[in-house]
């Protein structure tokens, strides 16, 4: 379910890198939380984001919640097909609804965040 | 008291219930400093025919039976009979905000019908459940426009309704929001397109301009949305005339429209309640102030409807809401929606001729300060505006808006409004006062 | 058994562009008595529009009937109990429909001569003076169209105050129990809000409090009662501890149903409050507006007051436009007057006395019902409440049956449902407010019904979750309808 060579966050997204490029999106577990997505608002390209702060949310019929950027950069892409589609998040967290490419201002900033297997550890926490 | 539904027995049999001894017990838990230990001072409870005799005799106080030249924001159009007939319907008069979408279907299918209207008229894509009126609907346009442009400024004609631009700026005040003003030609009274390039920069996220005018002259829409877009701008454009639009050119190349429907069906009823608009392209729809309605279907494969969009407002987004707007003007929304049913594709464009044929009658009766097109309003000149009004008061008319009030330049000048409930003679009588005679 | 209602057949009806064919008509005008004008020659051919498509074109019984038969899919207070909490969905008399209908009053034009206005600014006084008095506060602005337009002019006269000292502050001080408007307010008024969180027993905590109010703070927005129907017992405490450090409090007036005629906001320190005339004072909810917002303030905020002020000149009313502290216009012309003809209505037809028993009836109403429920729901807070009550679904969601499906059974039984998952403090909340103007029968029906639904979910959890079942419509794809918005018919 969780890939391996992904990073997670205690917000519960997940990031993956390609060189200074890193893709984000929110986990499994918080698309299960939030329930039927029913719109993404996310960051547009050039905007900056910081680690810990928020940089866009998703909304289920009843409810907002904030998307938190795992680290800090500069939006270099947004995924358009969120806002016609935004049923992916609930469909395909981890592949085709990713949110963000952000170019890293500090590549080493990922190694802070949870493993799959540390990620995994805190969600059996919270049960 | 009528209205309380309870007999002595019922009261002391539920006091019992709850364990209590008396009424003071219901309020036991508030400390004794607080308690009002007097009765209110408001006389006693009166009768029906008291109550109606007492606005009878405020109603007297007032014009009654007067013909009037006043438009300014608020016409005197004819209500047609089923108007009253729709909104006196308990289901629509004493529901709430349709949050119950499955014993609500009546309000929510009227919003739906309003918001559909409404685009059709303004050449918009989607419309909201309506907004308080008019002159608050523009901070929250201008508000939407920063929100959509991330910039602060907005550029305001001179021609906008003056009790809007005033509300606007004291929203402006709190919210740092930077407002420029751009003038009216002195000759044609038409905006100043060239003193709106001038107005308009990198930081302006909208443009303000209403049409027909203040002075009742109409736009070029055209013109001042590609000087907006040149900047990167949004065009904000503003009605206070909705019967205008049975006959102008939607403003299509707005990007916001709002306005207020006081002329449809809404009496007006000394300033309020009526109701405003707002309307904009789809790709806004998400930074819209207010209510919206959306057609689904229910389990069965039913059509249906539903408030929807709701994360953007103030019970779901809390501070970060859209607005704070929580009310819209449902009930008056649906006069407006009775009275766009009646006039319907056909009538809306020939009362809509009619108010044009009335005022240039009465026009032609005066001398017009500008020279450009107008629809139903028109600024005159001629003997002094106090003086007018004086003589026309003693054949029961009320004349025109003295505009020195807003416009100290203009203070020789009268806005004068012709509706088609505006008589011939009367007109007549207007001329003959702007003569002096 | 359901012994309120049976099913009843209602008929469908088609949207009104479904309906139309051309050259159907409901209008007829008057003869044009002046020669006709030709629209592009007057306005310039580009100015002129094609017709608009799409619109109506329907006969005048077709007209009727939609209207009418629409209405009949909705449900409302004529019908039978609307608890809705917080939202004070009280009986609407009808004389206050007849009266603002009144010829002189409802086509009064805003900018006819003040000589000519003297009868409606006479009850705009007169509803000033009765919410003084009500309220205990020392001057009223009747401008604001609604409860949250209330709520911003409060806050703006906070600010123009503070500002006039010297310092408007930046953060405005929120019990997290409060209504989204006040948050959603704070902002619009360009302050920042700060959420303190209240205590076990749903009330405002001191010790927070004297903790967070400092220099930066411009005012607390409380409501009270609270949304719980707590009365806050320390108000007075409150508003010593705000006061001593030259903040505010502003009272948000949702809940003044409770309070009217035993106790007054302005006795108790409350600076700034809102009244929401549709909720208390009854002038209809009409599907959602329009409402009416008067703010009453301690003679300290006077002077910041909206545009124009109601004045007395000689033996005549005035507007007086000559205040140089005031905060500008809130709105175009002089308020809802409208609604403030039926809110005086509302206050003439009670009186005082009047009042004050519809205050007591409506808290006895609230107690009764929370009494002969406890057995049945979980109530989290036990303090003594005033007009509303507030339940959770504990006990219910143990079943897997949460507070907004005994909300939809509660349709298939007559009534409409109470105020659901608000307060947000409550989890799972029932929040019902009954108001005065329910008889006792009514109410035992509604009990019944909800001790009922109690049982059903111990015994057949399923009927209760997939309610309602006697309704026109069943359950709304609200999921569908926010991810592919429809927001107009199209051909």
């Amino acid at each position: 379910m969780y890939p391996d060579n992904y990073r997670y966050s205690k917000e519960h997204e997940w990031i993956v890198v390609d060189g200074e490029i890193a893709t984000i999106g929110i986990t499994d577990y918080a698309q299960q939380e939030l329930g039927d997505i029913v719109y993404v608002d996310l960051p547009r390209p050039g905007d900056s984001v910081a680690a810990g702060k928020s940089m866009g949310s998703v909304e289920s019929v009843k409810a907002v919640s904030d998307v938190y950027s795992p680290v800090t950069g500069e939006v270099v892409e947004s995924n358009a097909a969120l806002t016609d589609s935004p049923e992916k998040v609930n469909q395909d967290p981890h592949g085709e609804a990713w949110m963000v490419k952000v170019k890293l201002f500090a590549p080493d900033e990922v190694n802070s965040l949870m493993t799959v297997a540390d990620y995994k550890e805190y969600l059996a926490g919270k049960e | 008291m009528r209205y309380l539904p309870k007999s002595e027995a019922d009261r002391r049999e539920m006091l019992a219930a709850c364990g209590l001894e008396s009424v003071e017990g219901l309020y036991a838990s508030l400390p004794e400093d607080v308690l009002l230990k007097r009765p209110l001072a408001i006389e006693p409870g009166k009768s029906e025919y008291e109550i109606t005799r007492y606005f009878r005799e405020r109603g007297e106080a007032n014009a009654n039976g007067y013909a009037s030249f006043l438009g300014a924001g608020a016409y005197h159009h004819y209500r047609p009979v089923l108007v009253d007939v729709v909104v006196s319907r308990g289901e629509f008069l004493t529901s709430y905000t349709p949050y119950q979408a499955e014993i609500s279907q009546g309000t929510l299918t009227t919003i739906f019908e309003f918001q559909t209207m409404i685009c059709q008229l303004t050449g918009m894509e989607v419309a909201n459940a309506s907004m308080y009126d008019g002159s608050t609907a523009t901070p929250e346009a201008a508000q939407m426009a920063r929100r959509i442009t991330r910039r602060d400024g907005v550029a305001v004609a001179r021609t906008l309704h003056p009790e809007y631009r005033a509300v606007l700026e004291t929203y402006a005040r709190s919210q740092g929001m930077k407002i420029a003003e751009f003038g009216y030609d002195a000759g044609s009274g038409a905006s100043d397109l060239e003193d709106l390039e001038r107005k308009v920069d990198k930081d302006t996220a909208a443009v303000i301009l209403q049409t027909p005018s203040f002075f009742g002259m109409v736009e070029d829409v055209k013109q001042a949305a590609a000087i907006a877009r040149r900047q990167g701008a949004l065009l904000v454009v503003v009605f206070t005339e909705a019967v205008s639009l049975g006959l102008l050119a939607p403003p299509e190349d707005a990007d916001i429209v709002i306005g207020e429907l006081q002329s449809f069906a809404i009496p007006p009823s000394y300033g309020g309640p009526y109701a405003g608009i707002i309307a904009t392209k789809e790709k806004h729809m998400r930074q819209l102030p207010g209510r919206l309605v959306g057609q689904t279907t229910d389990s069965r494969g039913n059509r249906a409807f539903c408030l929807t969009l709701s994360t953007r407002e103030q019970h779901i987004r809390r501070e970060k809401a859209t607005s704070n707007i929580c009310t819209n003007q449902a009930l008056i929304a649906l006069m407006a929606t009775v009275f766009m049913t009646v006039y319907g594709k056909q009538g809306l464009r020939e009362l809509a001729e009619q108010n044009l044929a009335k005022a240039h009658y009465l026009a032609g009766l005066a001398r017009r300060r500008f020279s450009g097109p107008f629809f139903n309003e028109f600024v005159a000149v001629g003997a002094p505006p106090g003086e007018v009004n004086r003589r026309l008061l003693e054949r029961r008319i009320v004349g025109g808006l003295p505009l020195g009030r807003f416009y100290p330049e203009l203070d020789d000048c009268l806005l004068l409004c012709a509706t088609e409930m505006s008589r011939r003679e009367d007109m007549d009588a207007v001329g003959e006062a702007l003569r002096g005679r | 058994m359901i012994r309120k209602v049976r099913s009843h057949v209602s008929q469908n009806e088609s949207l009104l562009f479904e309906l139309s064919a051309p050259g159907k008509v409901a209008y007829q005008l008057p003869e044009l008595d002046v020669p006709p004008v030709d629209a592009a020659a007057a306005l310039g051919a580009a100015n002129v529009r094609d017709e608009v498509a799409g619109f109506p074109e329907v006969s005048e019984v077709e007209a009727i009937r939609h209207f009418t038969r629409l209405s009949t899919h909705n449900y409302a207070i004529d019908y039978g109990m609307y608890p809705l909490g917080s939202c004070t969905m009280k009986y609407n008399p009808r004389i206050n429909e007849a009266v603002a209908r009144t010829e002189g009053l409802a086509w009064a034009h805003p900018y006819q001569p003040e000589a000519l206005s003297q009868g409606a600014m006479d009850v705009l006084a007169k509803v000033e003076d009765a919410l003084v008095e009500i309220t205990g506060m020392d001057a009223v602005t009747l401008q604001p169209a609604a409860g949250a337009h209330g709520e911003l002019t409060g806050l703006l006269l906070i600010r123009a105050a503070l500002e006039a000292q010297g310092n408007p502050r930046q953060t405005v001080l929120i019990p997290d129990s409060a209504h989204g408007t006040n948050p959603a307010t704070v902002t619009t008024a360009g302050y920042v809000v700060r959420n303190i969180a209240s205590n076990d027993r749903g009330m405002v905590d001191l010790a927070a409090l004297e903790r967070d109010v400092d220099e930066n703070v411009a005012a607390l927005m409380v409501t009270n009662p609270n949304t719980l129907g707590v009365f806050e017992g320390n108000i007075t405490r409150i508003c010593e501890i705000l006061h001593a450090r030259g903040a505010m409090v502003y009272m948000d007036g949702a809940n003044m149903n409770a309070l009217t005629g035993i106790t007054r906001p302005g006795d108790f320190g409350v600076d700034v409050m809102h009244l929401n005339l549709h909720k208390t004072f009854s002038t209809p909810h009409g599907g959602g507006g329009p409402g009416a917002g008067p703010v009453a303030v301690k003679k300290r905020l006077e002077p910041f007051l909206p545009l124009p002020r109601l004045r007395r000149a000689a033996e005549a009313w005035t507007w007086d436009y000559d205040r140089p502290q005031s905060i500008g216009r809130v709105r175009a012309f002089y308020g809802n007057f409208g609604v403030l003809v039926r809110a005086l209505a509302y206050i003439m037809a009670h009186g005082g006395e009047g009042l004050r028993r519809a205050t007591l009836d409506a808290i006895l109403n609230a107690n009764y019902i929370r009494k002969k429920l406890e057995p049945y729901y979980d109530l989290p807070h036990k303090a003594p409440v005033m007009h509303e009550c507030v339940f959770s679904d504990d006990r219910q969601s143990a079943r897997g049956v949460r507070t907004g499906d005994i909300a939809k059974r509660l349709i298939d039984y007559g009534f409409h449902p109470y105020t659901v998952s608000f307060p947000l403090i409550v989890h799972g909340a029932l929040m019902i407010e009954p108001t005065e103007t329910e008889s006792k029968q009514e109410i035992d029906l509604f009990v019944d019904a909800l001790i009922s639904i109690a049982k059903e979910v111990e015994e057949d959890p399923e009927l209760v979750k997939a309610a309602p079942h006697n309704t026109r419509v069943s359950r709304i794809d609200e999921v569908t309808a926010a991810r592919k918005p429809i927001l107009r018919w199209r051909p």
